[in-house]
């Protein structure tokens, strides 16, 4: 078996797969959606123990709040948000079929879309 | 998807024994990786029983003991054998390192020595690093200006700015920590690793480099600069002590700032 080392080959795998797309907003997104999370965590924690014992009645009282409410839908929609981002990282480090990668990564934010649109149209029927 | 097993042709045998010579007291067992592209052999791991009497104190010491004494065929990259020219990195003892700056006393046990991770092998401890090179060259790692330079003088710089390329320009081009790096396992064919974009960053960092936003352009894509996840093992791994990750931090620092 014969070794052939040309320096075309390498490259011309550089120059194919140039990226014409950005990657410092997803980058950015990220770290914004993470420092928004822990703020977000942190107050659904309280809100969470605050609920504990508590009956229906109350405890729709307490989300109802005008202050928790917003709470809870934010930490819905930037929660999803973050983990959209980083269900995308993960899969174009793993995934290098670039099609497989491509249709996964939109359902994912299909998913994420309906289950934010679920989960903060339950909120409002609560609340209103 | 990424591949858990290994082909059938990559899978690693017990390979042969090199025993040293009888009467020797303080011997230490050598596992070296070897593969030949000149016979459809698997790679195997050869045994050599080297004695440290008579053998120099870095791993390199006893690859050439071997080569000159047990095994004519093994074979290596080395230069400089003190760690400036950056030609003998391998994995030794599970991580990368310079043979030349590796102490055999300060591996406990067998000595395992195989080729740099996840690159594609030449030859036994040899690894193709013809793309890493590649990689290298399209960050242009020269001082790019436009402006003339001052008549009968070089480009000066002031002792503060000069401060800023510490850490940087000892890099030997020896390639362990890209190779110890998993997103570079994993995307290596994009993702350029930590060794290029230090090399990136030390012209970034130049005062006298007037190309900064074009050489912060060119690295701003998803995977040029982005599979970076500060996993680290860059800089645990790199035998100069340098850290690539804060690197790689700094520009995405300037990227974030423009």
């Amino acid at each position: 078996m014969k070794i052939k080392i040309s320096w075309k080959k390498p490259f011309e795998k550089l120059l194919e797969t140039g990226e014409v797309k950005s990657g410092f907003p997803h980058w950015w997104h990220q770290r914004i959606s993470a420092v928004m999370m822990i703020f977000l965590v942190s107050w659904m924690i309280y809100l969470l123990i605050s609920l504990s014992g508590a009956n229906y009645f109350t405890a729709i009282s307490i989300v109802s709040n005008p202050v928790n409410a917003p709470v809870v839908i934010l930490f819905v929609a930037i929660g999803l948000w973050h983990a959209t981002l980083g269900l995308q990282v993960v899969l174009e480090d793993y995934v290098s079929n670039e099609g497989v990668r491509m249709v996964a990564i939109n359902l994912i934010k299909i998913l994420a879309t309906f289950i934010g649109a679920i989960a903060i149209f339950s909120v409002l029927v609560v609340v209103l | 998807m990424a591949q858990f097993t290994l082909p059938q042709n990559s899978k690693v045998t017990k390979g042969k024994h090199h025993p040293t010579k009888e009467g020797a007291q303080n011997t230490r067992t050598f596992l070296i990786y070897r593969w030949s592209p000149e016979d459809d052999e698997n790679p195997r791991i050869d045994n050599f029983q080297v004695d440290l009497d008579e053998c120099g104190p870095m791993v390199l010491d006893a690859l050439i003991k071997i080569k000159n004494e047990m095994d004519s065929s093994l074979t290596f990259r080395r230069s400089c054998r003190e760690g400036i020219c950056g030609s003998c990195s391998m994995n030794i003892d599970g991580s990368n390192t310079l043979a030349c700056l590796k102490s055999i006393d300060d591996v406990k046990g067998d000595v395992k020595i195989y080729p740099l991770p996840h690159m594609p092998v030449v030859k036994d401890l040899v690894p193709d690093l013809t793309h890493a090179y590649a990689q290298l060259t399209s960050v242009e790692p020269w001082l790019k200006t436009e402006s003339v330079p001052p008549e009968g003088s070089e480009r000066k710089q002031t002792p503060e700015e000069r401060e800023k390329i510490d850490g940087l320009w000892e890099c030997v081009l020896c390639f362990s920590c890209s190779t110890s790096c998993p997103s570079y396992w994993w995307n290596g064919d994009k993702y350029l690793g930590p060794a290029v974009l230090l090399q990136a960053y030390r012209w970034i960092a130049d005062s006298r480099d007037e190309f900064t936003s074009e050489r912060l352009k060119a690295l701003e894509d998803p995977f040029s600069l982005y599979r970076c996840h500060t996993i680290m093992n860059c800089a645990k791994t790199c035998p100069k002590g340098l850290n690539p990750g804060k690197a790689i931090g700094e520009i995405k620092k300037l990227i974030a700032k423009r």
